[in-house]
């Protein structure tokens, strides 16, 4: 799967790594709906550290993404902001 | 659903908000490249953006420090002419001016982060829109309307996602500067007048045992400062004489 990391670039992202952030992923949409900003940042650059343990794509590659994960330095109120904002 | 599936799908509908599609797809090829050039320049201008926010927060740095250091003279001077309290009042503003100080560092290190972020994607960008360039002609000399359509899809949403990605820092970048501007104003006023802010350099924890705590710390270390200044100051006396 290629999963994009928000201000960073696309990865490719498979087997065990990929379903062990698809289990945080649903973490973090817990913490989110929680408004838990702790376990949110925790939990944002634990999965963006797992995304980067896989294969870098080149800038050049044009590729759609599976998934996309928000720049890890994002705030509980901006990942809020994100999903109320329509556009 | 997890947050990023729900993320890719808000995502995607920016996508299709930034490349426009055409009746031809030549023409939407034209379009987006247009588009890709455009944002390219965009990206330009908010990096310019962030460099002059950082000067000039950079500039109210340096006349901080200035300040300082005319507190700290004045300091001196009234330990020389036997004035303790008006000794601790400039050390009193001297401690909110290096509270400032360090306030504003942590906001130029910000900044200096947003510009290396939104470098490292105008790279990126450049390098991108390079490939589409390429692949755009390639497309449209072997041109028949179906084929193009679907190689068009990858390189169009791929690029898409891209742009909308620049978008979104650009917007981050532009609501920490547009956010420091009042604070860079406040900040103005403290180094002109430090006493006007004084209350500021110790704002309220809504817990007023905290607040005296707090007030207790800040005189006691001010205390502190006028001490060692004295005994600093004793010295050099003593070597004088």
């Amino acid at each position: 799967m290629i999963v994009r990391i928000l201000s960073e670039g696309q990865y490719r992202v498979d087997g065990d790594t990929l379903e062990e952030i698809k289990r945080l992923d649903d973490e973090l949409m817990e913490a989110l709906t929680l408004d838990d900003a702790d376990r949110f940042h925790r939990l944002l650059n634990q999965v963006a550290e797992l995304v980067r343990s896989g294969q870098a794509l080149h800038a050049e590659h044009l590729t759609e993404s599976d998934l996309i994960l928000p720049a890890p330095d994002t705030t509980l109120e901006e990942a809020k902001r994100l999903f109320n904002d329509p556009a | 659903m997890g947050l990023m599936a729900r993320v890719s799908t808000i995502f995607k509908s920016k996508v299709n908000n930034v490349l426009d599609r055409a009746e031809d797809p030549r023409e939407t090829l034209e379009y987006s490249y247009q588009k890709q050039v455009e944002q390219l320049q965009n990206i330009r201008r908010g990096i310019a953006e962030v460099v002059t926010s950082k000067k000039r927060l950079e500039l109210q740095m340096a006349r901080l420090q200035q300040s300082v250091a005319q507190q700290e003279d004045n300091a001196r001077d009234a330990v020389r002419a036997n004035r303790d309290d008006l000794a601790q009042e400039a050390l009193t503003r001297k401690q909110a001016l290096e509270s400032q100080i360090a306030a504003l560092q942590t906001q130029i290190d910000d900044l200096a982060r947003e510009e290396a972020r939104l470098t490292d994607l105008q790279q990126k960008l450049q390098t991108k829109v390079e490939a589409f360039r390429t692949q755009k002609e390639v497309i449209k000399a072997q041109y028949s309307a179906a084929q193009a359509q679907v190689k068009i899809g990858e390189a169009f949403t791929g690029l898409g996602e891209d742009m909308a990605d620049v978008n979104m820092a650009l917007q981050r970048a532009q609501d920490k500067t547009e956010s420091l501007k009042a604070r860079a104003a406040a900040i103005d006023s403290l180094a002109e007048n430090p006493a006007f802010q004084l209350d500021s350099a110790l704002p309220s924890s809504g817990d007023s045992i905290r607040d005296e705590l707090n007030k207790l710390k800040a005189s006691s270390s001010v205390s502190e400062e006028l001490a060692k200044l004295k005994a600093e100051m004793g010295q050099g006396q003593g070597e004088n004489s």
